[in-house]
């Protein structure tokens, strides 16, 4: 468990949730109250649920959830399309459900009282299954059942003290409000740790991110992390705190066209280089990266492809029709596809999608095709590709990094950066001449090895890719037709 | 309030029977001072207003820990007025006598009686 890290100075308790209890070195402090606070639907109450449902599933720590808005059936209902089984966890006493209802209109004020009852519930609640962790989803909306709220606050300081007493790991929702991170200022009182979740939408596209507002006691990740909500529930990506220790990989590995390889001294790339495929519309960008996924398929590696304009479906059929049978490797596991439209997220969110997609399949080889397509402000842009290749590279993964654009930037002019991260660049090319396109490849540049400054002629038949010599004479450079007379 | 708006008084002989009979219940959490108070002021009303037609039922959440939940109890003490209803709730001590009386619906037949 990753709370022993951090466990000199303060026990933790794992939320399960990927990433986040990386960046607060083991999750949140144990024994004590959180504060998740954020705007209306930007994933509170699936952050609390998620840290009860792993808590019992995973850390053999039962809890209680009271909720103050929904009800327990539509709780269960919400979360069950992540594969979490609340009534399942209910049966199993490992999950207490309290809904609280506060109806204002139901209440009539009479003199002087306390919440003890709502002490007594959630006491009993948390007896009853010998819980650890509590989750009071959203506390505040006893301001609107009640009227004095000064005789709440005091009650709610209460309540976080008793939460204290009782060693119990809380969270709790606060909505966020004007000029304070809640709306009846609860950070004065939970002041542990306050968890901040943010909903932003840029351009029409919304990125979620999360932020540790504060952590008394203990270190934690300071930046703005962008977090997904999806079907495998939430994932918290530090991207800018990589503390990565992965092997460095060795070896040569072959792109599965012999012409290629042979333009490359050492019989094809470096394992664990960057790789960049760079030409036009219909130069045969992706059916080069095919062929090299292909080949490392057939050497039992890993493949994951993101893939920004086609579907895996698509690239496979493509591919077929070169004699390159990936479906097979579709299926038996070794060959993933990722297709996403690039409009579809953010760039934070592709970037936090690759991120987790990268540490759950593990891959040797990336294909990101074409990086090209990633739009964004252009101060974001390169600052996300940058972590993007970085990402990849510090991983030891091999990529193959393809775009549109001839002259090797990957997003636009004046980007040198990213290309000079590249280990290694492909130009394709198609040369009109004669009443006749041929498409060629050269290999620009190829870091630690010689190379062929040669262009080649490039052939897609039904048998795969096929590179051949261009015909260089006293004519120039001959192509085609031209190559096949002379 | 007013005298031609009330619905007609019944005589009350059966208690189960009578669609004016009061059946309250007072949640305490323990012998406190707010909740002895809330007893004896809640007794007290009734025997000036609902004469015969009431019952009480205290309820101690430090014992019966289990029941707060199925009254939606959060406040202590709080005053449930089980029958007739609608079901309603009356937190506090019940020392707010006019509030107490409108909260459970009888200021008009107190007018009447």
């Amino acid at each position: 468990m990753p709370d022993q890290r951090a466990a000199p100075t303060l026990p933790k308790a794992p939320t399960g949730i990927e990433g986040f209890d990386d960046l607060t070195y083991g999750g949140l402090p144990a024994g004590r109250p959180s504060l998740i606070c954020g705007a209306a639907g930007c994933g509170k109450t699936l952050f609390a649920t998620t840290f009860l449902v792993n808590g019992a599933t995973r850390y053999g720590e039962p809890g209680v959830f009271m909720s103050f808005e929904e009800r327990a059936e539509d709780l269960s209902a919400n979360v069950a399309s992540l594969g979490f089984d609340l009534d399942g966890l209910v049966a199993a006493g490992q999950l207490a459900i309290d809904h609280v209802r506060v109806e204002r209109s139901e209440i009539e004020e009479t003199g002087e009282y306390d919440l003890e009852g709502l002490f007594i519930r959630l006491g009993f609640a948390v007896d009853s299954i010998g819980a650890k962790r509590v989750v009071l989803d959203t506390i505040e909306t006893l301001f609107a059942g009640f009227t004095d709220s000064s005789l709440l606050r005091a009650e709610l300081r209460r309540l976080f003290g008793w939460i204290k007493d009782r060693g119990l790991t809380a969270i709790i929702t606060g909505e966020r409000g004007e000029g304070q991170l809640t709306r009846q200022g609860l950070e004065e009182y939970v002041s542990d740790c306050v968890v901040l979740l943010d909903n932003r939408v840029d351009d029409q596209i919304t990125t979620r991110r999360l932020r540790v507002v504060k952590y008394r006691g203990s270190a934690h990740g300071t930046n703005e992390y962008p977090f997904l909500i999806d079907h495998a529930g939430i994932s918290v990506l530090p991207v800018t705190s990589a503390e990565l220790d992965y092997a460095n990989p060795s070896g040569v590995i072959s792109s599965g066209i012999a012409g290629l390889d042979a333009m490359l001294s050492p019989g094809g790339f470096h394992r664990g280089s960057s790789i960049l495929v760079s030409g036009g519309a219909g130069t045969g960008k992706t059916m080069l990266t095919a062929s090299m996924v292909e080949a490392a398929c057939r050497r039992g590696e890993r493949c994951l492809v993101f893939a920004f304009e086609e579907s895996g479906a698509q690239i496979t059929r493509n591919a077929a029709s070169i004699g390159l049978a990936l479906d097979a490797h579709a299926r038996s596991g070794l060959l993933r596809f990722e297709a996403a439209r690039p409009s579809l997220y953010g760039l934070e969110t592709h970037l936090a999608r690759m991120h987790r997609d990268l540490d759950r399949f593990r891959p040797d080889l990336v294909v990101i095709d074409p990086i090209s397509a990633l739009r964004g402000p252009s101060n974001e842009l390169q600052g996300a590709l940058l972590r993007i290749i970085d990402l990849i590279k510090t991983r030891g993964i091999t990529a193959i990094f393809t775009t549109l654009r001839s002259d090797g930037s990957l997003i636009g002019d004046g980007d040198l950066g990213a290309s000079s991260l590249m280990d290694a660049w492909i130009k394709l090319q198609n040369m009109e001449a004669n009443g006749e396109r041929t498409r060629t490849l050269y290999v620009i540049k190829a870091r630690g090895m010689n190379h062929s400054n040669q262009i080649r002629e490039f052939l897609m038949s039904p048998n795969g890719i096929r590179l051949v010599d261009a015909y260089i004479g006293t004519a120039g450079v001959l192509t085609g037709t031209a190559r096949v007379v002379q | 309030m007013s005298e031609a708006t009330s619905e007609g008084p019944s005589p009350d002989t059966d208690p189960d029977r009578d669609p004016g009979h009061y059946h309250l219940r007072l949640y305490v959490a323990g012998q406190t001072a707010k909740s002895v108070t809330a007893l004896s002021n809640l007794k007290r009303f009734c025997e000036e207003h609902l004469a015969g037609r009431y019952d009480i039922e205290v309820i101690d959440l430090i014992k019966n820990p289990q029941l707060a939940a199925g009254d939606q109890i959060l406040a202590i003490p709080t005053l449930v007025r089980r029958l007739p209803s609608p079901l309603k709730r009356i937190i506090g001590d019940l020392s707010n006598t006019d509030k107490v009386l409108v909260g459970l619906d009888i200021r008009r037949r107190a007018d009447e009686s």
